[in-house]
């Protein structure tokens, strides 16, 4: 059996931020993941905000590790090698209620250490976002916008690239505890035992927490549905433009992505089946109906894909959601730490909720430093970003970044090899996918897909019949066609 | 920057016929950008056959029909550089491609844009569902089954009447796998009747109008779907699902033109042909360049994409040697029975052929080309189906110089 000095449960933003945060220290790492791959679930399934941390309710942790996350991101990304822009971002109002609201959420973001929020009038508001409807606006300069995805892979690989081991497709089946204060945990391929386990199974947290006898969690999900537009709709969105929030739930928004796109979304349908993520029709006609008022620029031609997420809230008897909960219940469950309802804003405050995981842990024991932990890390070079010298020189150097495979994203082989050979392991398809933006286009993989699933099976040796498409057993194909 | 007569971007049936042709009428300085290792387009992967029937008479596999263009480009030693994806076009012709010998700038008298198109795809639909593995298009299903060798699936159902979905139905019947039923939104079929009688007809399977994918089951592989009955309004009627249990979804359900390069350097689009506004010439909007085949407006048949490149290239060789063609004031107009002319526009000066597709099925209808008020040239047809794309001549002298041209369709 596999020993470890620590085992984090689940590898999204959180989990993969606390590998990360962890390998700063001498310690065995290891990741259970359920899925093929990082950010399958909550973390790579949602509108790649980074949030300012007006929203929330002063003194809670979620206000706090958001806005200390928010202010960390320039720093981090530019070490991680990750896009990132802070683009600023909107709430539009209309009514005079809207605007007390928006003076509400102002006192409560300053109160939280927000910098920044201004109120704005529609003439400020038209010349920021020409094509926003709407009289005024809260405006935070400080909110931005990341690719979920890389991001959280980001974190994943400097993790493992300082050491930590990811295990996927290892769903955690039970947790025992042995008498000399260890863990065994039981998953769907094998056990492993660790001195300390994280609970960062997003909306398995509950489960989780069971195992290790942490009960009575009662946790929701909030599953929100999406749409993403066409590239072309990029220039007409310099930043995200939100409704005037409710308490509970930001509203349908239009935002854009780092690389051009604009997503729609999401709505909020409270569900218990964690596992569904079909975007039903009446969805995706609320959305645009929904949207198109606030941003009028959305027009079907323009759709390429939907999909949803859902958010784990923990929510009291009374169905209130409840903050973040970072906690080691030393009588219970010692050496575990649990981390309960990382829903909305743990994108943001991924690392900052890992810093608390890590002195939560060197509280309780001696944790040594690496000598050899890397900080920086270098993502594949995305060759439609750089200058034409550039270009002609990367070519120069490897001629592989001159085989467009991807025409749509202008993705090259040489960054699909640097893909496929992956400091995780991760060979699926939308593994690829997600860290070279190969198939995310307006043909969506109708030019590349095949020569994306030819590469991974060259380069990895993988028999056709047993290619990925995302989870276990999502066979892309049944076998050859002949011999 | 190397300087060229023409460039052709794309070397699938359209991009070749060019070349060859413009080689026949003097213009030698071309060059073929293709982004595959092999020219020939789509049509390498469409292996059946029926190809040809028009142009050469006989009926040729896709791989044939293509080989018969790309012997005569090496005939002629037209300049193919494969490997080679266009990045940009800029409004005054200047073409960056690059290729693994790295980045390289032309500038050309004259662009010809020869793309082809693209498929529609689930997300472009808004298809509701779970996203599980085994939804494919009928051309990335085509491309793994003949050129990769890969099976894509055992037991399929398919969505869309499109020409090539129809074609994956017989492949996927040929190869073994089930294919209980195809499903079309539409309460007419949307590919030719030779496909339907071919490829469904004669393996007995089942043809559903008015009946779209509802919903898509299967968290990591497709385990079925729910189709249900539409309206006139092509919205599903509830309570008319009925669920169809498979492991493999081809859609069949649009080709778009795939104009990006051309949008890029400023080349009007017609809103419903997806391809740019063009005259008789086969010119856009933008001084020098030309646009043919499945980019311009997408064809039934290859034999037209070919035909119509070839018409192409006399215009393009006027416009290389004299630097002008003559000016197109003429707009072409159709009424609501017609979903879409080519050209749009006209010079009035030239006779030209009009393509066309109607927008509905029509019985006994005559189609008729006006210019003034005056029926110029007119069309009887006791069928006609937007499947079918229907060319009608214009004669030179049947032309004023002056005024717009309308076409209609009386039934």
């Amino acid at each position: 059996m596999q020993q470890f000095d620590v085992i984090i449960v689940g590898g999204g933003v959180v989990g993969s931020a606390v590998a990360r945060e962890l390998s700063r220290y001498k310690l065995q790492i290891g990741v259970l993941e359920k899925n093929m791959d990082v950010c399958n679930e909550t973390s790579g399934r949602n509108s790649g905000v980074v949030h300012g941390g007006f929203a929330y309710d002063t003194g809670s942790l979620k206000a706090q590790l958001c806005v200390e996350g928010n202010q960390e991101f320039d720093r981090v990304s530019e070490e991680l090698d990750v896009p990132f822009r802070r683009t600023g971002k909107v709430l539009v109002g209309n009514t005079e209620e809207d605007m007390k609201n928006l003076e509400k959420t102002m006192l409560q973001g300053k109160r939280n250490g927000v910098r920044g929020l201004t109120l704005i009038d529609g003439e400020r508001l038209h010349e920021l976002v020409p094509a926003v409807r709407g009289e005024f606006a809260l405006l935070s300069p400080n909110s931005g916008i990341v690719d979920p995805f890389r991001y959280t892979i980001a974190l994943a690989e400097s993790a493992a690239v300082n050491g930590a081991s990811y295990f996927f497709g290892r769903e955690v089946n039970s947790i025992r505890r042995n008498p000399d204060q260890s863990y065994t945990i039981s998953t769907t391929d094998g056990e492993f035992r660790t001195r300390w386990i994280v609970n960062s199974a997003g909306l398995g947290c509950g489960s989780i927490s069971d195992m290790l006898g942490i009960t009575g969690y009662r946790i929701i999900g909030s599953k929100g549905d999406y749409i993403i537009l066409d590239k072309k709709t990029g220039p007409l969105l310099p930043m995200p433009v939100y409704p005037v929030p409710s308490n509970t739930y930001m509203g349908v928004h239009v935002t854009p992505t780092v690389d051009g796109n604009v997503i729609v979304g999401p709505n909020a349908e409270n569900v218990t089946n964690f596992t569904y993520y079909g975007v039903p029709q009446k969805s995706i006609d609320f959305l645009a109906e929904n949207a198109s008022s606030l941003w009028p620029c959305i027009r079907r031609s323009d759709y390429i894909r939907n999909y949803s997420g859902i958010l784990p809230k923990w929510v009291d008897e009374n169905g209130a959601i409840q903050d973040f909960r970072i906690e080691v219940r030393d009588d219970i469950a010692p050496h575990a730490v649990n981390l309960v309802g990382i829903e909305s804003p743990g994108l943001t405050a991924a690392l900052p909720i890992a810093r608390r995981v890590v002195s939560l842990m060197a509280e309780r024991a001696d944790l040594k430093p690496n000598p050899d932990f890397q900080p920086r890390r270098k993502g594949p070079e995305r060759f439609a970003a750089q200058s034409e010298e550039r270009k002609q020189e990367l070519i120069g150097r490897d001629p592989d970044y001159g085989d467009v495979i991807c025409r749509c994203e202008e993705v090259t082989k040489a960054e699909i090899l640097q893909a496929i050979h992956n400091p995780l392991g991760v060979c699926t398809l939308t593994g690829i996918k997600y860290r070279t933006r190969s198939m995310m286009g307006r043909c969506q993989g109708g030019y590349c897909q095949m020569r994306v699933a030819e590469l991974i099976e060259q380069e990895l040796g993988i028999p056709p019949e047993a290619l990925l498409y995302e989870r276990k057993n999502s066979r892309l194909f049944t076998g050859k066609v002949r011999g | 920057m190397e300087q060229k007569d023409v460039i052709i971007i794309g070397g699938g049936p359209a991009g070749l016929a060019a070349a060859v042709e413009l080689c026949r009428r003097g213009v030698r300085d071309i060059l073929i950008l293709e982004r595959e290792e092999t020219a020939g387009g789509i049509l390498k992967q469409c292996i059946h056959d029926g190809f040809g029937l028009t142009r050469f008479h006989t009926t040729l596999s896709g791989p044939e029909y293509a080989q018969r263009f790309l012997d005569e480009t090496e005939k002629e030693n037209i300049q193919i550089l494969t490997g080679t994806s266009v990045l940009s076009l800029t409004p005054d012709r200047v073409v960056t491609a690059v290729g693994r010998g790295g980045l390289k700038h032309f500038k050309a008298k004259a662009v010809v844009l020869a793309m082809g198109c693209r498929e529609r795809t689930r997300g472009a639909l808004a298809i509701p569902g779970e996203r599980p593995a085994g939804v494919f298009t009928a051309g990335v299903a085509q491309s793994y089954i003949n050129l990769h060798n890969r099976m894509v699936g055992k037991r399929a159902v398919i969505l869309g009447s499109g020409d090539i979905g129809m074609i994956m139905a017989r492949r996927l019947t040929l190869e073994g796998a089930e294919v209980s039923a195809v499903f079309e939104i539409q309460p007419y079929p949307s590919g030719l009747p030779r496909n339907i009688h071919q490829c469904l007809e004669d393996y007995g399977i089942p043809l559903y109008l008015s009946h779209t994918v509802t919903d898509i089951h299967g968290k990591a592989r497709l385990t079925g779907v729910t189709v249900s009955q539409v309206d006139e309004k092509l919205k599903p009627v509830p309570g008319t699902e009925q669920d169809f249990s498979c492991d493999t979804l081809i859609l069949s359900v649009g080709l778009i033109p795939e104009n990006e390069l051309s949008m890029q350097a400023g080349v009007q689009i017609d809103p419903r042909t997806k391809g740019a506004v063009v005259d008789e010439f086969c010119r856009t909007s933008v001084e020098g360049i030309f646009a043919a085949g499945n980019v311009l407006h997408v064809h039934d048949l290859v034999d037209f994409v070919s035909l119509e490149a070839e018409r192409l290239a006399d215009s393009v060789a006027e416009y290389v040697k004299s630097g002008s063609l003559p000016e197109n004031r003429l707009s072409i107009s159709a009424d609501k029975n017609i979903n879409h002319t080519v050209p749009q526009k006209i010079s009035g000066k030239n006779g030209f052929t009009l393509s066309l597709r109607v927008s509905r099925p029509l019985a006994g209808c005559e189609i008729q080309v006006l210019q003034n008020g005056k029926v110029i040239q007119s069309k009887k047809m006791k069928k006609a189906i937007p499947a079918e794309m229907i060319q009608i001549p214009v004669s030179r002298e049947s032309l004023s110089g002056n005024g717009n041209l309308e076409v209609r369709a009386l039934c």
